[in-house]
């Protein structure tokens, strides 16, 4: 690149900048000047239309040909031979098992832990400080916490110096190094670590704000009542913040449902610890197979939808008390 | 204007200028190469062009590969006003596709797989050679190698670029000598020799490493193509590749399991590097370098690892290391090898694509790269003295050779779901400790219908 490509790119961004909003101040100006008749129309379609097209080219139409190819094989004839390969090939077995292991307890484990840690360090001082050190892997890019937790897992054969804290540790209690990343099945679960390790922090900061929310009247009254420690935590504080714990849950589940970067950076799917995600994407971009990559993201979409739709659901009721 | 608002406006413009000294630090002005002093004579067939049009280029050559391959189009560069630019990622082999689908490719690919070829000519993304590249190819190279280069539709696309050979057993001649060993002759005595290393008892004869990113396992898949094109037959290995015979046939079996002899014996691998889990964790690249200290002494890798051998290493028949070819199952039987080597595709057309294209499938081309080092290339017009080094001129040899048995690469030539995936998963499964049968009937299962 030379110093004039440089400036070229500058230019172009910075043009595509202004014709981006040129556009939209054109768009304001006459839907400001609609006629008079029907102007709520026309305000409704002139925002929605932008929206509507880019979901419609970006999601709908792409969702549509990706469950159409999940039912081709190469040569675009019609079968359903991907989800039978799917559902009996031992590996994608165990593919779809590992998915169902993650989804069940990252969220689970992140939750819980970011809700104790939550409530315990609420009001605590220096608690600013202490909620940081916990949030801050949210921060890390998935690609480099699998980089760095690779290096906590990491092996070097005995009577070598390790370099992994993990095997470190283990030399220091007298134990023979363990090759972690290729011992299935607890290679899984140390992956598993490393989202508990991200998610935590997102879990902690939403539960946080909301135990902060639940009325000191209301703890006054249960304190008088005469209720211990754990029963204002279960009746008083768990009930208020039902909303947060569901929103936290079901963002943390979707999230680990289409985690890839992790398993692709520390494994690359071997030794038993592929997903779906990673499975689709080796299917499709690595094997040329784009009729299995496509049936797997329909799986995956599958998945995902009961608890997008639980979701919604949760938040409607909620906005109905209100 | 207050002054508040200047302060307001002061940060933004100090990040801007930061931004901007920054980026300027990523442009790298190049000045024009000297005109003046290059020999021309060898370029005027490709004109000159005005403007310094540019060429991109995408493989997946890196680090000092890359360098050298920047190297050979140098003068070709001065001489047309062509600007040639090379990026080489890992992830090439699964991102070209998706870049074509979105056309966004280079303008050339290094394709290194027939396989990912022949889906990228499926997929109509590759425009067919042009007349200069074809007749190049047609003088140049044999019939098998244009063959590659030609998609199911009957049309030439890619012209063939670099070769390598597959199945060189790397060692160390000081060592030979100085132990007594002989380069054995027959895949016996190899295992012979393999147990004498073994039992005398200061390290472990084999150093082997599979790792290599995302496609880690193919060094393991090479090693069985050697068994079984060896073992089997070239016949074998063709109805192999073809799927003519399952891959759970009892002769892939027999190669696996001579193989597993080897790398999955805890008392042969792995030299210097720790025991049999360490062989798929070890990346391929610095696998064979325990050679060097005397705690491994023999490792099986592709011509092309000569360029991986420190600054300095003394790579030849009474040096530092060399290599044998893995031998054949008689003394008497002729030479066979795998190898395998790589396509320029184009993804778009224009006067100088076509210069670029046609230069480097020109003998010229292959003459200047291959006087660089590091590599070989089946071109005809190449001259085999002036490979760097004496293994890579024996390859050149064996290349040009018409009584050598060669074949290419079989997971190259297989069906991606196979080639590059299941059959990369089921040796690093196998490696970790699955049985043959399970591991041959996972990839015969994976092999896709159609």
């Amino acid at each position: 690149m030379t110093s004039a490509d440089l400036i070229g790119k500058i230019l172009q961004v910075v043009g595509g900048l202004a014709i981006f909003a040129a556009v939209i101040g054109l768009l304001l100006f006459f839907l400001d000047r609609a006629p008079k008749r029907g102007r709520d129309y026309w305000q409704l379609a002139g925002f929605l239309l932008p929206t509507a097209v880019l979901i419609i080219a970006g999601l709908i139409y792409p969702a549509f040909r990706t469950s159409l190819l999940a039912f081709q094989n190469n040569s675009g004839e019609w079968t359903l031979d991907n989800f039978v390969w799917m559902f009996t090939q031992p590996s994608t077995l165990v593919t779809l098992g590992n998915t169902v292991i993650w989804v069940i307890l990252v969220p689970l484990l992140a939750t819980s832990i970011g809700l104790a840690y939550a409530y315990f360090i609420d009001k605590a001082r220096g608690e600013k400080i202490y909620k940081a050190l916990v949030f801050m892997p949210m921060a890390i890019s998935f690609v480099g916490a699998g980089i760095i937790w690779r290096f906590v897992y990491d092996y070097r054969g005995e009577g070598r110096e390790q370099i992994g804290l993990l095997n470190q540790i283990v030399v220091w209690f007298g134990g023979a190094p363990v090759q972690w990343l290729q011992s299935s099945p607890i290679n899984t679960f140390l992956l598993i670590v490393v989202m508990i390790w991200i998610q935590t922090g997102f879990a902690m900061v939403i539960l946080s704000a909301a135990i902060k929310a639940v009325p000191v009247e209301q703890l006054e009254a249960a304190q008088l009542d005469g209720t211990n420690g754990w029963q204002r935590f279960r009746n008083v504080v768990l009930p208020g913040i039902r909303g947060s714990l569901v929103v936290v849950v079901t963002t943390i589940s979707i999230a680990t449902l289409k985690v890839f970067d992790i398993v692709r950076t520390m494994t690359g799917g071997n030794f038993n610890t592929s997903v779906v995600a990673n499975e689709m994407y080796t299917q499709a971009f690595r094997a040329g197979e784009q009729g299995r990559g496509a049936a797997l993201a329909l799986i995956l979409f599958l998945l995902v939808m009961p608890i997008v739709i639980y979701n919604v659901r949760t938040m409607r009721k909620q906005r109905e008390i209100r | 204007m207050s002054p508040k608002r200047y302060r307001r406006a002061l940060l933004p413009l100090a990040a801007a200028g930061i931004v901007g000294l920054a980026l300027t630090g990523c442009t790298g002005d190049i000045a024009a190469g000297d005109k003046e002093n290059t020999d021309c004579s060898a370029y005027d067939a490709y004109g000159t062009f005005e403007g310094s049009p540019e060429v991109s280029i995408g493989g997946t050559i890196q680090d000092a590969e890359a360098d050298r391959l920047v190297e050979s189009w140098k003068d070709f560069q001065t001489c047309t006003g062509i600007t040639v630019n090379y990026q080489g990622t890992k992830e090439f082999e699964s991102q070209i596709s998706v870049l074509a689908e979105a056309g966004n490719a280079p303008d050339l690919g290094i394709i290194p797989q027939p396989g990912l070829f022949n889906r990228l000519v499926d997929g109509g993304f590759l425009k067919p050679a042009t007349k200069e590249v074809e007749a190049n190819v047609d003088e140049f190279w044999s019939e098998d190698w244009k063959g590659y280069g030609t998609g199911s539709d009957g049309t030439f696309y890619a012209a063939p670029l670099m070769a390598s050979i597959k199945g060189y057993v790397w060692y160390s001649p000081t060592e030979f000598k100085d132990k007594g060993y002989e380069i054995p002759k027959t895949l016996d005595e190899l295992n012979t020799l393999t147990k004498k290393i073994a039992d005398e008892g200061d390290h472990k004869p084999w150093c082997v490493g599979l790792g290599s990113g995302d496609a880690t396992g193919w060094p393991g898949t090479d090693w069985i193509e050697d068994y079984v094109l060896r073992q089997a037959g070239p016949d074998t290995y063709d109805k192999w590749v073809k799927h003519e015979i399952p891959f759970n046939d009892p002769a892939i079996v027999e190669a696996f399991d001579s193989v597993g002899e080897i790398i999955k014996n805890p008392d042969y691998v792995n030299g210097g590097l720790g025991d049999v889990a360490s062989v798929i964790s070890t990346e391929f690249g610095d696998a064979g370098l325990p050679i060097l200290d005397g705690t491994c002494s023999l490792h099986h890798q592709a011509s092309f690892y000569e360029g991986f051998w420190p600054e300095g290493t003394k790579v030849s028949s009474d040096g530092d290391v060399y290599a044998f070819l893995l031998p054949g199952t008689e003394a008497s039987d002729d030479k066979v090898v795998t190898g395998g080597g790589e396509f320029v595709g184009a993804f778009k057309e224009s006067k100088e694509i076509d210069a670029v294209r046609a230069y480097l499938s020109s003998d010229t081309w292959a003459n200047n790269r291959v006087k660089l080092g590091g590599v070989i290339s089946a071109n005809k017009g190449l001259d085999a003295s002036v490979a760097s080094s004496e293994l890579l001129q024996d390859s050149v040899k064996l290349l040009q050779d018409e009584n050598t048995t060669f074949r290419f690469d079989g997971s190259d030539l297989m069906p991606g779901a196979v080639g590059t995936d299941s059959f990369w998963k089921g040796i690093v499964a196998w490696v970790g400790g699955q049985d043959t049968k399970t591991t041959v009937d996972f990839i015969e299962n994976s092999w896709p219908s159609s």
